[in-house]
């Protein structure tokens, strides 16, 4: 595919679980990149680029030297992503451009942690530290639920529009045997049922932390049309950081990934209406919502007609998350916002098993970061 | 509902450059910085201004009026050591002065709303003095 920046030749999982004894994350770490690189039809050694997430469990620092040196590697080209839920999609084009920039050949792309009990209480020493856990604001749910509100307020929109997105996420982790609540579907009022977090914001409409890990290879086009990889093209990528605290947030009700995605719809030459597949980052039910409304497929406000008006599912006319989202999968910790890369792939290369969409070209898939403030976006294309 | 100020919860990490901030905040004043170039008042306290690079900050006494901009009523808090007056409201405050920043917002007379006038309060929060805010009648109703 001329148009590709680089590809996506190998992804794999590591199944969520609520909780691990006696875990390492750098265990973890090197079990689904082994997963990955035998999913690329790789050996180990093919790998020369690291790409890995800050606090990787047991490790503060030399993060990419450590796993490195773990795993048996010593990469021409390290680095740490810290881009909170957005580092795994913000990993996929740094990769793509440390191979274009002559860097490196083939990337390995790796973010997962343990969940063994006893996990200690924030270091932070920051503005956010200071100035907002005082006043009873610790952690992201407040965030969120002031960006619902606030939502909500401008718009007039209901508890049961961002309800059904929830009940979307649910009903299409039914169709992942690895998703956290496989067998545990809900119903728009059983998401209102469920009990108030930080109001707006009900239980069911946040993501369940669990252990976890997610793997993506990235390559030349070049190189994975020698290997004739089954591989899943890079397209087009767009990145924006505005603040990190909610208070600080330019606008309550629009993020960053508005622009993210313009920039990667731009690069990749295409709209977002030509999608097969949006596999949009869902921290929280006001994250799709916003992103939606973002990505111009509905108009500011309009997102909850738009949860009506169409089917989300993999043989619905708006396939959304049909790995179930992190909403239905589970969060694992900064590898969640990977999950909708490794969807991605599986649905443009065929592997999504049991949820395969028919016919699939393109994906949109998004990562966004502490209060919708890290936003990366990538237009993936399958092979042609 | 328990006492605020007999909360268990994590202060202020004050550094040096917040001083002024959390001591004016003990004595009941609310004091921000405003750039001494570009005229903005900023909040939270930075060496320099974000939205010049200036580094001459400057600190004022301000209204402790504002609006409103969000809220949420949290059930479940992030902290345990505020579980004991939960239900409580925290909110985002749009300053008159322009900055917005994060508070706890007491009571008023009805549900709070986005768009509510609101006005800084002391409040004994876990021991110390901090600047909360509660929605205020601004008139209207004066006659």
């Amino acid at each position: 595919m001329s148009r590709s920046k680089a590809a996506l030749i190998g992804v794999a999982s590591l199944k969520p679980v609520r909780q691990t004894e006696g875990e390492t994350t750098l265990g973890m770490l090197a079990r689904v990149s082994a997963r990955a690189i035998a999913d690329a039809g790789l050996e180990k050694d093919a790998v020369d680029g690291l790409l890995v997430g800050p606090q990787v469990g047991e490790t503060p620092q030399h993060v990419p030297a450590t796993v490195a040196e773990y795993l048996g590697l010593q990469p021409v080209m390290a680095n740490v992503v810290d881009l909170g839920g957005a580092s795994g999609p913000g990993m996929i084009w740094r990769a793509a451009a440390a191979i274009s920039a002559g860097m490196c050949e083939t990337v390995l792309c790796v973010l997962g942690n343990h969940r063994n009990p006893e996990a200690p209480r924030s270091p932070n020493r920051n503005p956010i530290r200071e100035f907002d856990v005082p006043f009873g604001a610790s952690g992201a749910n407040i965030s969120y639920a002031l960006l619902m509100q606030a939502h909500m307020a401008k718009y007039g929109t209901t508890a049961e529009d961002f309800a059904l997105i929830a009940h979307w996420a649910r009903a299409n982790a039914q169709r992942n045997p690895n998703a956290i609540f496989h067998g545990k579907p809900a119903s728009v009022e059983d998401v209102l049922n469920s009990p108030m977090i930080a109001s707006p914001l009900h239980l069911y409409e946040i993501v369940m932390p669990v252990a976890g890990a997610e793997a993506v290879i990235v390559t030349s086009a070049k190189l994975a049309r020698e290997l004739g990889s089954c591989a899943v093209h890079l397209l087009g990528a767009g990145e924006k950081v505005t603040h990190r605290a909610v208070s600080q947030a330019p606008s309550l009700t629009s993020g960053p990934l508005k622009p993210s995605m313009e920039r990667a719809f731009a690069q990749a030459g295409v709209t977002v209406d030509e999608m097969s597949l949006l596999s949009l980052y869902d921290c929280y039910t006001i994250m799709v919502a916003a992103t939606l409304e973002d990505s111009g497929l509905c108009e500011p406000g309009g997102f909850g007609r738009f949860m009506r008006e169409h089917d989300f599912s993999p043989e619905g006319d708006m396939p959304l998350n049909t790995h179930g989202g992190q909403i239905g999968y589970g969060q694992p910790d900064l590898a969640g916002g990977m999950t909708h890369v490794v969807e991605a792939v599986h649905q443009l290369r065929g592997t999504a098993e049991g949820r395969q969409i028919s016919n699939p070209r393109f994906a949109l898939a998004t990562g966004n970061g502490a209060t919708m403030s890290e936003a990366v976006a990538l237009v993936l294309g399958a092979d042609e | 509902m328990s006492d605020l100020s007999e909360l268990k919860v994590p202060g202020p990490t004050e550094i040096e450059l917040t001083k002024p901030f959390w001591q004016a905040a003990a004595e009941g004043r609310l004091m921000i910085q405003r750039c001494e170039d570009c005229s903005k008042a900023i909040f939270y306290p930075r060496e320099i201004c974000p939205h010049c690079w200036s580094d001459k900050l400057g600190w004022e006494q301000v209204s402790g009026k504002g609006r409103l901009k969000s809220f949420s009523r949290v059930h479940k808090p992030g902290h345990p050591g505020w579980a004991p007056v939960a239900p409580y409201v925290v909110g985002l405050v749009e300053l008159d002065e322009g900055p917005t920043m994060l508070s706890h917002i007491l009571p008023g007379e009805g549900e709070p709303a986005v768009g509510d006038r609101l006005q800084m309060k002391p409040t004994n929060i876990g021991g110390r003095v901090l600047p909360a805010f509660q929605p205020i009648d601004e008139g209207g109703k004066n006659e």
